[in-house]
């Protein structure tokens, strides 16, 4: 039994064309992009391909990509490239409390090297408010880093409205845009971002490998050292496949920008008015904001949420209680927290994110299933009001 | 799905491992689940300078029971307790050796935990009853409808000392695969289902008291808190002579005779610990004895409470023989075990577990 999948935000599945088109780089076509011989310049040509491809995707140039490891490798580089290459000795970097440890911790680290932080709270829908924002500049901010979508919550940040605040004040802006590709349009010019990171594994493509796009002419100081990859942004040998299978999964993605996200958000709001209307004292986080439309978040009240992702995962309904790189902490989700639930509710939260091979039959078979578990579960909670009984 | 399910719990050890494994023999629906109970981050000071192993919750350990319960092809978890283990374990612990007890964390634990906490989840994902690696036996006595806890079959291996503390419902959840194995046959029952721990070696500190530095532990929870441990005092005789100086009362426990500090040119042994005045004091060995004791939250196994005084064979430590007594209910909770013969080391904090035989009767926290 495989089971339903509605763990999108988490990881994706290798899409068959994205497999299909990395395939041949682990075998025939094995060379090192940096070798001057026809076995180097079949891979240095798919890589540059590739990388077409994801520049289209974001509506930057090519020049500006850079291939990663993934995520958390761009955002690190953005956020620390940028920072300590920027002169002065004061240096200040404003971000969110929602966003994903990779740039929480990583703003963490620069605070312990004397850098200031402002972590900019949320509404209670989940969004930051720009003019919070554009008070907490200061004159030796170097860096604005606020995420495009939250994996949590799927909302939405106002990165159009923030890209114009950082120009009038000079400042960089990277966005950690790893939830949000593929689920929206993106057009680094029309955002006014400099920074923005990708994952390939949240769009298809496999594990390993992400990118991120720097607007030329930012100063982004190395963060590791080797050779002269990736015009010295990015030593080490070029993952071939893994870039090859991003430029694939970018142009797939690219293609389904039109119907895709339409189809997922009337899943979602089928999968999200099912669950409120069957089973009481449930409700939607971040439903008064705009989202990207695969992202569910439902807070089940009374229920303890990591037995009920078990309960779950034991029928065959695989979800999560958040970032799944916080499952095993003891403090319940810092985004849930940060949107004002208290602990009780943060830890009965789940997330539901739907993906490209999900159905309305699917979506049928987890409201099936959704409602006895939580029924059980509550019966033997201890947090669950015992119901009376009327005379 | 017509066939029950049954959950395990698993440290990654051998016994939790084989339970896990007999279990899948018998064909019951078998779900894997291992508590994580202590970030191990926390309190760096303790940690050695190599890679962190062989102590609970430690990576390598859950690593292990995951590739068991993939070996055995079940599902399985790692679930959060690490809260419900403080509050209700770690907490009591310190506080125990602050007042002057000497606690055992490991009953508090199946009481408070993993018969309450992880028994609720194992039902809550829809688990019948769940299994641990203990040796002890629990069965139904169907003329008086109550559920009895009874010593393992292997005397030396035996852990119903430990669980004394289980509700007729915990004991009705619960399910012991080992109970009449052997450990020998317990590792050989490991080695013949393949199993990848099967040769690893048994585990005997307090899970989440690295290397068995009860004190350091004790101290970096505190200074973690922001309070300190107790301070140095006087090491007292019983008639109020001062021989030395002590070095925070929660180094000591009753009978303890190593780590004085004394040159008495006889034996000394710690016979009372006074937190009032922060005073150890010591005696001879013959101080040491007393012929009874207060027990309290008694927990009473065969009988809601018994209709009298009971004689039973009373347990004061988990390595110590048994003792003959009389258990005299003294009050909801309590209880007073007379002795027939004068017991060595008495010790509050330790529990006293009742037995007639191969029954336990019951049990209590020695006052």
């Amino acid at each position: 039994m495989r089971g339903i999948y509605f763990d999108h935000n988490a990881t994706t599945p290798v899409d068959a064309e994205v497999l299909r088109a990395m395939l041949p780089f682990l075998s025939d076509t094995y060379g090192n992009a940096s070798s001057i011989h026809s076995f180097g310049q079949e891979a240095r040509a798919a890589v540059e391909k590739a990388r077409e491809e994801v520049a289209r995707l974001v509506g930057a140039r090519p020049a500006e990509i850079v291939f990663t490891s993934g995520g958390t490798e761009s955002d690190n580089l953005a956020i620390l490239g940028i920072v300590r290459g920027a002169r002065g000795e004061r240096k200040h970097v404003i971000t969110s409390a929602i966003e994903h440890h990779a740039v929480l911790h990583t703003c963490q680290a620069l605070e312990a090297e004397g850098v200031e932080v402002t972590y900019l709270p949320v509404s209670a829908a989940g969004v930051i408010d720009p003019a919070a924002l554009r008070n907490a500049l200061r004159a030796h901010t170097v860096l604005i880093t606020v995420m495009m979508a939250n994996n949590e919550l799927g909302t939405i940040q106002p990165i159009e409205e923030i890209g114009r605040i950082a120009a009038e004040a000079d400042v960089w802006l990277h966005t950690d845009a790893v939830q949000a590709a593929g689920k929206l349009p993106i057009d680094v010019t029309r955002l006014g971002v400099d920074l923005l990171s990708l994952s390939g594994h949240k769009l298809y493509a496999p594990k390993g490998v992400g990118a991120l796009y720097v607007r030329s002419g930012a100063r982004l100081a190395r963060q590791s050292f080797g050779g002269h990859h990736e015009r010295d942004r990015r030593p080490g040998t070029e993952n071939v496949p893994g870039i090859v299978a991003l430029g694939r999964a970018a142009e797939l993605a690219r293609g389904h920008l039109a119907d895709e996200p339409l189809r997922l958000g009337a899943l979602r709001d089928r999968f999200e008015r099912g669950v409120l209307d069957r089973i009481g004292s449930t409700r939607v986080n971040g439903a008064a904001a705009p989202r990207v439309p695969n992202t569910a978040n439902i807070t089940f009240s009374f229920v303890e949420g990591e037995s009920l992702v078990i309960a779950l995962d034991l029928k065959g309904l695989a979800c999560s209680t958040g970032a799944a790189c916080s499952a095993g902490a003891i403090e319940p989700s810092h985004v849930l927290t940060a949107i004002g639930l208290p602990p009780h509710d943060a830890h009965a939260s789940l997330r539901f994110s739907l993906g490209r091979a999900n159905t309305a039959d699917d979506v049928d078979a987890a409201l099936a299933l959704l409602p006895p578990t939580v029924a059980h579960l509550r019966e033997l909670s201890p947090l669950a009001p015992k119901p009376v009984a009327i005379p | 799905m017509s066939e029950e399910t049954i959950a395990v719990a698993m440290s990654g050890g051998v016994d939790s491992s084989t339970a896990a494994a007999l279990l899948c023999a018998s064909s019951e629906r078998v779900v894997g689940l291992t508590m994580q109970l202590w970030n191990q981050r926390r309190l760096p000071q303790l940690a050695p300078d190599g890679p962190v192993a062989h102590r609970c919750c430690s990576l390598d350990d859950v690593y292990d029971a995951r590739r068991v319960a993939e070996h055995l092809g079940f599902p399985f978890y790692v679930v959060n307790f690490e809260r419900q283990f403080e509050d209700s374990v770690v907490a009591p612990f310190v506080s125990d050796y602050l007042s002057g007890r000497t606690p055992l964390p490991c009953a508090r634990c199946n009481t408070s935990v993993k018969f309450e906490d992880l028994i609720r989840l194992a039902r809550q994902v829809g688990a019948r009853r769940l299994a641990t690696g203990h040796y002890a036996r629990a069965r139904r006595n169907e003329q008086t409808g109550r559920w009895e806890l009874l010593r393992a079959r292997d005397s030396g291996k035996d852990q119903s000392y430990f669980l004394f503390g289980l509700t007729q419902s915990q004991l009705a959840g619960a399910e012991f695969p080992l109970g009449e194995m052997t450990k020998p046959e317990v590792r050989a029952a490991a080695r013949a289902a393949g199993l990848p721990i099967a040769e690893k070696p048994e585990s005997q500190e307090i899970c989440f008291v690295p290397s068995g530095d009860y004190a350091g532990f004790i101290e970096a929870y505190l200074a973690e808190q922001g309070t300190g441990a107790g301070t140095s005092g006087e090491i007292v005789s019983s008639d109020g002579r001062v021989l030395g100086r002590h070095r925070g009362l929660h180094r000591y426990t009753i009978g303890q005779r190593r780590g004085l500090g004394l040159a008495a040119g006889r034996p000394l042994y710690v016979v009372g610990i006074d937190t009032g005045s922060n005073r150890l004091v010591v005696g001879e060995d013959a101080e040491l004895s007393s012929d009874s004791c207060e027990v309290r939250e008694v927990n009473w196994i065969p009988w809601e409470s018994p209709a009298g005084a009971v004689e039973a064979e009373v347990k004061i430590r988990y390595r110590h023989p048994s003792a003959r007594a009389v258990v005299e209910p003294a009050g909801p909770g309590r209880a007073r075990v007379r002795f027939e013969s004068p017991q060595r080391a008495i010790t509050p904090g330790q529990a006293a577990v009742f037995y007639q035989e191969e029954r336990v009767l019951g049990g209590g926290w020695i006052a």
